[in-house]
């Protein structure tokens, strides 16, 4: 605990030295989650004019090669520069007021995080003003990211991912620190808020997958800027390893954007039913078993490739194994609601909504694990519309509950409820016609990536639901972002406590003074403030 | 584990130090698997080229900077903690040779398949010894203006990160130099 009086100390005394300079691990927290919401609305556009273009058949309104560099940027801008920061801040903002803790172990590092991963998301977008964006997918197999195929884009791609890799893993290291050493009296491990468990994980798989990724970039930067030959066949390379070594990084990091998702519908679903989380053990260990399994499943990604049939049959086994924790988790929210007094606030309806849109794409995941399917599906539209369903309608519908959740807590008012759910029905209508009918398109064979089709392939009218889907989409999204800006204005006051909720971050104020907590708090179950409201019934954890 | 070590565990900078190697071996670890994986590509070349004996002495001067380290870390010593960058210093000096050397004779990361395996895994690991001298000069520095306000929490993270990289270079030694000797 010397660590944590250390902090209390040490602090400069609540003077205001502006967002450049702060090292507050809420207002860093905050500046996370600008970021990801601002390449949020990026990626979205990027999206949309993926959308027009295949809106009708034989469409011209993006020639290929703009089409290709449009839906690379869309897919990196979403994944690492938009998914990650929203969840990374999420984690800074909630993790030291969970843990009852003044801020992180290192607020200078956690600074510097942020703007590393703020300067490498710039770089990748300078490449559009040196020598044209990316365009080879966000993955950048090789050979179409070799100097042979891909311009000076790429380097940026490359410099820009490793920049913002070594935030991201600096920043991991800072929040799991901060929950092996910050907690306070009484917060044993068993008792850490479920958000808590999460960010632990998808911390230490931050620093199990990253630093893969950062060696695969400094191989493909050997083979562009020295003439190496680690990706080049024709010299004896071999293109699938960059393949091996980027879905090392990239399928853990599915988990890693997911797993704080999960967390926040595990902290969501409780308050807003009126119960503790049936099976708090469950939830928790079953992270911990993701969080293995995540290292073990990457080659599903590969199986096109013709892999080793040994090879082919484990990854295929351990794919469908990492869907047992999945599932345990999404029976361990419904039964939490069963029984429960529900109250469908927005952050509610999104928790619900995210249940539903994730276990239809958990389950077409678990239809891709299966070899042969796999070899019909792989790259198809399918695919397309299985990876939004797990991302769009997991990550970010976690997100949007999130944000009605803690807003409040972050600037002291509260959303307004009824642009919220104007918002959910936008988005989840949206999303659903968005995305529901891709699944058909893939099946009937239509390729992802492809940046227009024929007539008489029949997908034209399906196509044009999924466009106006994601144009409803937008709407939906706009309300959000005017839900915010008049709501920082002129929102209702939250007060600390708004929901009726029982974890340690609603016994400080809204927002929390700099120190976070007058004094630190001691806690005696997993359920702080639920005790303190209720003295007669003491929670039993 | 010991006490000491028990306690070690619950001050932040080494905790931090631990999870950032922890990092830095898989960042290494994607490299030695790239460097393993096109290892048969590059053999014949790295029969030829390498000269184990020459690296084993240079090696031997890192082996030893770890045990410097542990005794300027132990006694707080500026003097073993020069000697430590003395022979970090010796050991990237004998790696610039065989760069020249290598180079001299047209062997560059662009020439074949060893080229690239062999100069981006020991690049890297130099880069590292490099990024450790600066840390131990740092360190040197501000034991010698500001001896009180160093804490030992300082020595220890920067003697992990030390060894840590001494470490790897047990394992880059191993697989480049010393799996020339097999098949």
């Amino acid at each position: 605990m010397t660590a944590v009086t250390g902090l209390w100390v040490r602090r400069p005394a609540g003077v205001r030295v502006g967002w450049l300079r702060t090292v507050d691990h809420k207002e860093i927290g905050a500046l996370y989650l600008a970021m990801g919401l601002g390449m949020f609305a990026i990626g979205g556009l990027e999206a949309l004019v993926i959308r027009a273009q295949l809106a009708v058949p034989q469409n011209g309104l993006v020639d290929p090669q703009t089409y290709n560099a449009i839906f690379t940027m869309h897919g990196i801008t979403m994944l690492l520069l938009s998914a990650i920061p929203i969840v990374v801040g999420f984690m800074n903002f909630l993790v030291p007021l969970m843990i009852g803790a003044p801020d992180v172990a290192f607020p200078r590092l956690n600074a510097l995080s942020f703007w590393l991963s703020l300067l490498g998301g710039l770089l990748v977008y300078f490449s559009f003003i040196a020598g044209g964006p990316p365009d080879a997918g966000w993955f950048a197999y090789p050979p179409l990211s070799d100097r042979a195929f891909a311009g000076r884009g790429m380097d940026y791609y490359v410099l820009g991912l490793a920049v913002n890799g070594a935030g991201t893993i600096i920043g991991a290291i800072n929040i799991a620190a901060t929950i092996l050493l910050l907690r306070c009296p009484g917060m044993s491990i068993t008792r850490l808020p479920l958000f808590v468990w999460m960010s632990l994980v998808t911390s230490l798989l931050i620093l199990g997958g990253y630093p893969a990724l950062s060696g695969g970039l400094v191989m493909l930067l050997a083979d562009r800027l020295l003439g190496a030959h680690f990706f080049d066949a024709s010299a004896g390379g071999d293109p699938v390893l960059w393949q091996h070594v980027f879905w090392f990084f990239g399928h853990p990091e599915v988990y890693i954007v997911i797993l704080p998702a999960f967390g926040m519908i595990s902290e969501i679903i409780p308050v807003f039913s009126g119960k503790p989380i049936f099976g708090y053990r469950f939830v928790a260990g079953s992270s911990v078993a993701i969080g293995f399994l995540s290292f073990s499943v990457w080659a599903h990604h590969m199986f096109a490739v013709g892999l080793p049939d040994a090879e082919t049959v484990f990854f295929s086994a351990a794919s469908f194994l990492i869907a047992v924790p999945t599932g345990v988790k999404v029976l361990n929210w419904v039964a939490t609601m069963i029984g429960g007094r529900l109250r469908f606030t927005t952050a509610m309806l999104f928790a619900v909504g995210f249940v539903a849109t994730f276990v239809i794409g958990g389950l077409t995941g678990v239809s891709l694990a299966v070899v042969p399917l796999d070899w019909q599906f792989t790259d198809s539209y399918y695919v397309v519309a299985h990876m939004h369903y797990v991302l769009f309608g997991g990550v970010i519908f976690g997100a949007f509950a999130g944000t009605y959740y803690w807003f409040p807590k972050m600037t002291g008012r509260l959303l307004s409820e009824r642009l919220g759910k104007v918002h959910f029905s936008l988005v989840f209508i949206g999303f659903h016609l968005t995305f529901l009918p891709q699944h058909w398109l893939g099946l009937a064979g239509m390729a992802r990536r492809m940046f227009t089709y024929a007539a008489d392939t029949g997908w034209g009218p399906l196509n044009l639901v999924s466009s106006i889907g994601a144009a409803i989409m937008t709407a939906g999204v706009l309300v959000f972002l005017w839900n915010i800006a008049v709501s920082l204005r002129s929102g209702e006051i939250a007060g600390d406590d708004p929901w009726d909720a029982w974890t340690l971050e609603w016994t400080t104020t809204s927002p929390p003074p700099p120190e976070n907590f007058a004094t630190a708090p001691v806690v005696r179950s997993r359920r702080p403030l639920w005790d303190r409201k209720h003295p007669d019934q003491q929670d039993p954890s | 584990m010991s006490a000491a070590r028990a306690t070690a565990l619950t001050r932040p900078p080494l905790v931090g130090m631990a999870l950032f190697i922890a990092s830095e071996s898989i960042f290494f670890l994607s490299i030695v698997a790239a460097y393993v994986a096109l290892r048969p590509g590059g053999l014949v070349a790295a029969k030829s080229e390498l000269d184990i004996a020459r690296t084993a002495v240079f090696s031997v001067f890192l082996f030893a900077s770890s045990a410097t380290m542990g005794i300027a870390e132990r006694r707080a010593s500026r003097g073993w903690l020069l000697l430590t960058a003395g022979l970090g210093a010796v050991f990237l000096a004998g790696q610039g040779l065989e760069y020249a050397r290598l180079l001299s004779s047209g062997i560059g990361p662009s020439t074949n398949l060893f080229g690239t395996t062999f100069f981006t895994l020991t690049g890297l690991h130099g880069l590292h010894v490099l990024v450790g001298l600066i840390a131990i000069s740092a360190l040197f520095l501000a034991a010698r203006s500001r001896p009180k306000r160093v804490r030992p929490v300082a020595w220890e993270a920067v003697a992990w990160y030390w060894h840590f990289v001494d470490a790897v270079w047990v394992v880059v030694f191993s697989v480049v130099y010393l799996g020339t000797l097999l098949g």
